[in-house]
């Protein structure tokens, strides 16, 4: 089973140099720390700022200057701001190359190319609402999903969604502590395993069909 | 040209019960902290406002919420306040809650006079519900309409006295759209100065769409997660 800094790990080799990438909150942000040497992103936060820096030293905090979360950061050489309506433009018009984004539930209809996302609403529970995570999955290029395998002993890959969609169809990849999965027409497939981690105990920790690779691999971490 | 007003409370003439005020900020980040000051002294209730957060339990817009002044939010992300929650699951507020980048095209579109547009953002989800989709070229649609408020309140870092405007880093945020979307657009601005003492090629908001101008004082520039690394 992988740490979440693991999971972070293996999505930041997905980075590819010239890339530009929003990261959500939470897990997927520690990808940030694991960029590739040699390899320059830049990455995109939806308040209005492409080239997110690390966080700043203490005294030296802007509040005219945060990410997505609201967190103190600072800007990198080659850094712009915009509005949020620009944002949103770069978002919806797919020039940003790669979404990395939580769950809370994921399924795959036969036959479609890509997942659906669940991960902005539990009826009846919070009313937090979706903030980008819309319009995150409808326009990037490629959407990445970083989580858990399961939750509170719920497995989070299901047959059909039963929590609210984020969208329908944005699902390209999904990276959980047990396991790398890319959704293709066919269905899921995985084709890394995390060290230690057996076909038979993911699928039991799966309530969806999975297919494994032809040339399934241990994930190197 | 008269744009300028000497504080908040001059430049709030006009604002009734009921009315729709359209908010910059994003968080506790760029806020029209004066403008919302003010309201809150003024007691205006009925508010329907849409603004990308709803401040916090105690800061921002929570302070309006909190003195029961909002009858209506149009938000996308309300988490950071526990008396919206309450106030939601209570039936006291209305709720429309609306994806971040839909939210902010909705502004942009009704500052820009665009009747409405088709967006890819929530096809297939619970938000297309009741609403006009589309395929086009194969891809679905949802028909999202535009925002047109009675007032808006912005903030900016520099303002000059015809109202072009300067934002400064992520404080921009949706300020500029807030902007374009009011009937009657008041901007409160760190740095008051002369008209031609910015360069019109680093003008982010052109005057025409600020009604109203004002420099507003004691900013708190509240910081809601203070992220700091060590130095080596």
């Amino acid at each position: 089973m992988l740490t979440r800094e693991q999971i972070a790990a293996r999505v930041a080799r997905e980075l590819k140099d010239g890339f530009y990438v929003n990261l959500g909150i939470g897990l997927p942000t520690l990808v940030a720390n694991y960029i590739p040497d040699g390899v320059e992103v830049v990455l995109q936060s939806e308040n209005g700022l492409l080239g997110i820096g690390p966080f700043p030293f203490a005294g030296d905090e802007d509040p005219d200057l945060i990410n997505a979360g609201k967190q103190t950061v600072t800007e990198i050489k080659g850094s712009s701001y915009f509005s949020s309506a620009d944002s949103f433009a770069m978002i919806r018009g797919g020039k940003i190359d790669l979404s990395v984004l939580g769950a809370l539930q994921i399924s795959h209809k036969k036959g479609e190319p890509r997942g659906d996302l669940a991960n902005w609403m539990v009826p009846g529970k919070m009313v937090k609402g979706m903030g980008g995570a819309m319009d995150l999955v409808a326009g990037t290029k490629r959407v990445i999903i970083a989580m858990e395998h399961v939750a509170k002993g719920e497995a989070k890959i299901v047959k059909e969604c039963t929590l609210p969609l984020t969208g329908k169809g944005v699902v390209d990849t999904i990276v959980t502590d047990l396991a790398y999965m890319d959704v293709t027409p066919e269905g899921i497939v995985v084709r890394e395993l995390a060290p230690g981690v057996t076909k038979h105990e993911l699928v039991a920790q799966t309530k969806a069909p999975l297919l494994f690779a032809p040339d399934l691999q241990t994930m190197a971490v | 040209m008269q744009k300028v007003y000497s504080d908040a409370e001059s430049a709030l003439k006009g604002l009734a019960d009921g009315a729709s005020i359209a908010v910059g900020g994003f968080g506790l980040s760029g806020n029209p902290e004066n403008l919302i000051t003010a309201v809150s002294k003024l007691g205006t209730k009925n508010l329907t406002v849409v603004s990308n957060n709803c401040g916090t339990t105690e800061l921002g817009l929570g302070v309006l919420l909190k003195a029961k002044q909002i009858k209506k939010m149009i938000s996308s992300y309300v988490g950071e306040n526990k008396e919206f929650e309450r106030q939601f699951l209570a039936g006291e507020l209305e709720v429309e809650l609306c994806p971040q980048g839909t939210l902010a095209e909705r502004l942009r579109a009704g500052g820009a006079g665009i009747g409405g547009f088709f967006t890819p953002t929530g096809y297939g989800t619970q938000i297309a519900e009741g609403k006009e989709t589309r395929i086009i070229d194969g891809k679905g649609y949802v028909l999202e309409k535009p925002l047109v408020t009675d007032f808006a309140f912005v903030k900016a870092w520099k303002g000059d006295a015809w109202g072009n405007l300067v934002f400064r880093k992520t404080a921009r945020n949706f300020n500029p759209v807030a902007a374009m979307a009011g009937k009657i657009t008041i901007a409160e601005v760190e740095e008051l100065v002369p008209v031609g003492a910015l360069d019109p090629d680093q003008v982010h908001l052109p005057s025409v769409y600020v009604h109203r101008i004002f420099q507003g004082k004691n900013y708190q520039k509240w910081i809601e997660q203070r992220t700091v690394r060590e130095k080596k």
